[in-house]
This record gives C-alpha cells, structure tokens and sequence, in this order.
C-alpha cells in the first residue's frame, strides 16, 4: 500500500511540476494577501496574536486553492476509475493525495514565512524558530489529512469549488486556534508566558483524530 | 413504519413542555443578578444540548448506513442532522437575545458553547448544498454519510478547542459556567431538557414518517405509469 | 466454466432501471456484442462487468468471480477501454502507461513492449495533449492490455484509428488476442461479423440476444 501510494504521489509531483497548476497560485495567493492585510489593517508591522492571526488564516486560506485543485486531475481526466480498475487500496489513495498537499504546503512556506516575516512581521523569528517549524509541521498534517478528505467529499458534488472551501474552513477552526495560540508567543516584542505544550497536545489530538477518521471513512468515497 | 410510537410520544413532549413552561414561570426564581430574561436560558441551554446530541447522533446512524448499506439509516441521518440545524438557529436566536439582554451585546465571543456552536452551525449549513449536489441516490447517501461521520466526530473535538482558547483569554467562564444550580433551577432545568429531547425526537419520527410516505406514493405512482401502457396494449 | 454468466442483471440509477433483466453467458475465448442506442445502457452494461458500477440485483459472475462481493478479484483479470483514454494529458505517453503498470504491478519492459506494439515508440515521450485522437485510442488500447487481462471489455475500441492502427490492433484485442470480449459498437455489421454472439439492448431491456441478424439489430435503434 505504501508502494501504491508512493506511485500515485510522484505521479501527482511530476503533473505539479509540469503543470505549475498549484504551489505557484498558492504562494502568489499568500504574498497577495499579506499585501492586503497591510492595506486592511494599515500597519506597516505586525506581533503578538496578530501577525500570528495574520499568518494562520492567510496560510489556511491558500491551503483551499490545494484542496479544491486537489482531485482534478483525477476527476477531469479518469484517474479514479483507474485506480479502481487497479489492484490498488483506496487508502493509498488518500496517504497520496494527503502526502502531496502536505509537500505543496510546504513548499508554499518556504517562501510565504520568510516574506510574511520581512513584510510585516515587527519581531525577528531569530530565536523562535525551532518551536515554528514544530508548529508548522503539526499544522500542515492536520491540514493535508482534512484537506484530502474533504477534496474527496466535495469532488462528487456540482458546486464544488465552493463546497470544499465550505466544508474545510470551519472544519480547520480547532486547527487555527492551536497554531495561531501556539505561535502568538512567538511573535511577541518582549517575552512573556508561553503555553506551547498545551496547543501542541491540542495539535497532535486533531490530527490523530481527523487522519484515523479519513482511513476510516475513505474507503466509502470515490466509488460507483 | 415509522409512525408507531408517534401518538404517545408526541403526547408526552406536549405534557413536558407545558410542565417546563410552567416551572419557567411559577417555580423557578428569578436570576439574582440577571432578572427575568434569565429564564431564557432554559430554552437555549437544553435546546444547544439536545441539537448537539443530535448532531453527534445523526454522525452514529451514519456509520450505520455505511456498515449495512440500507438507504434508511441514510435517511434518519439525514432528518436528525435536519432538525438539529433548525435547532440550531433557534441556539443562535436565544443566545444572542439573552447575550443582549444581560451583556448588551448581541454577540459575545467569551462563550465557548455559543461560540463552538457557530462553527458547528456553519459547517453543517454545507450539508444541504453537499447532499443535494450529487445526483446519484446511493451515492449521496454515502457521501452525506461521510460528511455526518466527520462532522459528528467534530463537534466534540472543536468543543475543547474553542473552550481551551476562551479559557486561556477570559479565564473567568470557567468558573461561571461551573454548574452549581440551586435546587429549583437545576429541576426546571431538568425537566426544560428532558421536554426539549423528547420534542426532537417526535419532530424527528413526524419528519421521518412524512419522508416516508411520499417515498412510497412516488414509488407507487412510477409502479402505475409502468403498468398502464402494459394494460393498453 | 463460462467466463461470463450473467442472469437477471440489473442496476438502478435511482428508481429508474438503467439495466434489467440482462441474461447471457459468454464462453472463454469467445466475443459478445453489444448493441443498442444511445441511452440503451451499453456502457452501463460494460461499467457492471468491469466492476465499476455495483449490479443490484440477479447473478452476475465475472470469470468465477461473483459481483459484487468479489469485485477485488477482478482488477487483475479484466481489461477496460472506454471511451474515456484514463490517461494523465499533462503526462507522456510513457509515463502514463508506466504510472499504470506500477499500480498493476507489472514491469516496465511490459511498457516498452507494448508502445512498439501499437507503434508509438517514437512520440512515446510526448504529453498526451500533443496527439491525435488515434494515437490517444492506441496508448488507451496498450493501458488496458498492460495486465494481459483475460477479458477485455472494449466501447468503440476503433474510435478515431485509421485501417493500419486497428490493423497494428488486433493482437491486442482482436479476436486472434485469445481474450474473452465484449464489445460495444454502431457498426452493425461489422460488430455481428466480429462477433460470437450478441445481446440487443432497448431502454435498459434485453430485447435480443445468442445469434443475431443484421435486420433485427437494425430495429434497435428505430
């Protein structure tokens, strides 16, 4: 099955790279919107619980052009019915696409945090950043195991450009809140009491809870 | 089928809700700090519960309908989670009424049930747009279902999260929200709750019934479209 | 053992019948046609075999394997073209047809085989959205052999080739492949003479069905 999935995956990375369809709209999208958050806020910089509001909706927000980009090449040019003519298990399908948003996700970070810390936020990330990546981490999987879920949900119904970033959106809140708490501290001009351990544990319970539950319920999607 | 039981059922909703009603007015006393509109609470609270419950319980009928494939299951899901978000409007009417009566404000976001509550509310609002987008019956049903399953499994986990974040920033809810209702309070309560659940259920069984017996004159009419050219000819 | 039975297949879309009572028995080795209209369900039929779409009801058994419990039996055993290719078009030709023989399991030598085969060796490394509707149908033909499947279940499998591409063909899936097939078509006539034995298709119902004229065939689609 890991075999299976490590097939659909790079299939997936090289039509992204081919087709530049996602992670280049994705990192555009963020730099945009921070441009628009320094317009709608009118601040020149940002700390404490706002750049770290700001920086967790902004990259929640792109994750949606993932998402809903997510299965179309498969829905568009038949790959589901491929794979179900295939030998395959459906959860590689899901560990596949949940991988590979992940990777998106990432390589939209490595642009978007360093621009959002020289666009707009006030403190250095200097002696913050192990505890940033952790969180970025635990972030990013919740996200990629929601997100590969939900893509697959709303990728039978008609409307679905605006049904998944329905579905995803609210179903990300337990998710926002523990990132942009966890980070808050972060982004504080001086030190104050951090209470990373508590929104990390939060962190890790929502995404045990929505990668046993998309294993779960996966295999019933996609089908006839 | 689903008729059976509707008769006393409904007539015990009806016993309870007037019984709650009356302990609202004449039994209850007034809130020390808040007043009358206090009372207000014994709608919003059991009503929240019991939409929650039924929310969480449309997510267990699903994995029932996904476990034997029988479309009935589907469609008990379906009604639950139905009559929970109508439910859920009148959570969101009554708080914001009562968050205006004692707070001034017709929102206040230092509520962790209100405030998870909204979230809850919206992301079942996609329900309708998703269920009703996929054409294919049995497909649908299996989609709604996964949709109900996840959701279900939400609403707990989006509870803790929202009440860890307001307890972190207005550390003061949590004792508010304590629980030590004095005796009459906590009866009126009670049985507000008990009146709330068993009126959800009947509005449940009627919904049910209703969706029931028009699935079965469809059915029969397309049974008579079929036959009558056989009978023709 | 039959390579197919199917008796009293039936598939609903919602209420209404897309399929019922289809009954026919197909030999190892040997070729059905299906014929019919548009909308008579053909492709549905197809889909049923394939393992796609789930019967409702009767008994439908897919050499040995009994849909739909032992739909998992039938991935390595059955080959689909239809009239969709299942190909990637941002991807080359080669790079599908090997995506689609990692997922089978099989060997890349199979790939190379196969792209001589249907003679796209040489615009192998071009992306789909480059070629032709009939060189699309040939890597389409070569993905649904990839497997060397028994039964091969074929929608319009001439769709946009030219004589010699259905010529290069034949081997693959023609009647000398030695695969079973069932085969959908509007070539009446051509369809009968390829064929073995037919069933005729009429709003989901099986109007005809064993050895077939060309003039009842022709009444199908009246």
């Amino acid at each position: 099955m890991i075999r299976t999935a490590g097939t659909i995956l790079r299939k997936d990375l090289r039509l992204e790279l081919r087709t530049k369809e996602s992670v280049p709209a994705m990192t555009l999208f963020t730099l945009t919107v921070y441009v628009l958050f320094h317009f709608g806020l009118d601040r020149d910089s940002l700390d404490g619980d706002l750049a770290s509001g700001v920086l967790w909706v902004t990259l929640l927000l792109a994750s949606v052009i993932g998402v809903s980009r997510l299965y179309a090449a498969e829905r568009e040019q038949g790959g589901v019915d491929a794979l179900l003519l295939a030998p395959v298990d459906r959860t590689a399908l899901f560990l596949a696409k949940a991988a590979g948003l992940l990777l998106f996700l990432v390589a939209v970070e490595i642009v978007a945090v360093p621009a959002f810390a020289i666009l707009l936020l006030g403190p250095g990330l200097g002696g913050a950043l192990p505890e940033l990546l952790a969180i970025l981490m635990l972030g990013n999987l919740g996200v990629a195991a929601v997100g590969a879920l939900v893509g697959a949900l709303a990728a039978e119904s008609r409307a679905r450009e605006l049904t998944a970033p329905l579905l995803l959106l609210p179903l990300l809140v337990p998710l926002l809140i523990s990132c942009a708490q966890a980070t808050e501290p972060l982004f504080r001009q001086e030190q104050g009491p951090e209470d990373l351990g508590r929104w990390l544990g939060l962190l890790t319970l929502y995404d045990v809870v929505f990668v046993l539950l998309s294993v779960a319920v996966f295999d019933y999607l996609l089908e006839d | 089928m689903y008729s059976k039981g509707l008769k006393p059922l409904a007539a015990a909703s009806a016993v309870l809700l007037v019984t709650a009603f009356a302990l609202v007015f004449f039994y209850a006393p007034n809130d020390a700090d808040q007043g009358f509109v206090q009372k207000i609470f014994y709608v919003h609270v059991p009503m929240a519960i019991v939409a929650l419950c039924g929310f969480v319980a449309g997510g267990i009928m699903a994995i029932r309908h996904l476990r034997s494939g029988d479309p009935a299951w589907d469609m008990r899901s379906y009604v639950a989670i139905h009559m929970s978000i109508i439910l859920g409007l009148g959570v969101l009417i009554t708080g914001a009424i009562w968050a205006r009566a004692s707070w001034g404000h017709w929102w206040v976001w230092d509520e962790p049930v209100l405030v998870s509550f909204l979230v809850v509310f919206l992301l079942y609002c996609v329900y309708y747009p998703l269920r009703f987008s996929i054409d294919d019956p049995e497909r649908q049903a299996r989609y709604s279902s996964v949709f109900a399953i996840t959701a279900g499994a939400f609403v707990p986990l989006n509870f803790v999260a929202v009440r860890l974040a307001e307890a972190y920033t207005h550390p003061r809810v949590l004792s508010q929200t304590g629980g030590s209702l004095p005796g009459e309070m906590r009866l009126t309560f009670l049985v507000s709750l008990a009146a709330m659940a068993c009126l959800f259920v009947t509005l449940w069984k009627l919904e049910l019934t209703a969706k029931h017996a028009s699935a079965e004159l469809k059915r029969l009419r397309r049974r008579l479209a079929e036959r009558q050219p056989a009978a023709v000819a | 053992m039959p390579a197919i039975e199917l008796d009293g297949l039936e598939r609903r879309y919602g209420e209404r019948a897309a399929l019922a009572g289809v009954s026919v028995t197909v030999e190892a080795g040997q070729t059905l046609v299906v014929l019919g209209a548009n909308g008579a369900g053909k492709t549905t039929l197809l889909r049923v075999l394939s393992g796609l779409l789930r019967p409702h009801a009767g008994t439908v058994r897919v050499l040995g394997a009994e849909l739909p419990g032992e739909r998992w039996r039938l991935p390595r055993l059955v080959g689909y073209l239809g009239h969709d290719p299942l190909l990637y078009r941002d991807l080359t030709g080669r790079e599908n047809l090997r995506y689609h023989a990692r997922l089978h399991g099989v060997g890349d030598e199979r790939v190379t085989e196969l792209l001589e085969a249907v003679g796209m060796e040489r615009r192998a490394d071009e992306p789909i959205a480059e070629l032709s509707r009939g060189m699309v149908q040939r890597l389409a033909t070569a993905r649904a052999v990839l497997h060397d499947p028994a039964l091969v279940l074929l929608d319009e499998p001439r769709a946009g080739l030219d004589p010699a591409a259905t010529e290069l063909l034949e081997p693959l899936v023609g009647r000398g492949s030695g695969r079973t097939r069932v085969l959908v078509t509007h070539d009446i006539e051509g369809g009968l003479a390829d064929s073995d034995l037919a069933v005729g298709l009429k709003d989901g119902r099986q109007v005809l069905a064993g050895s077939v004229q060309a003039a009842e065939a022709r009444a199908l689609y009246s």
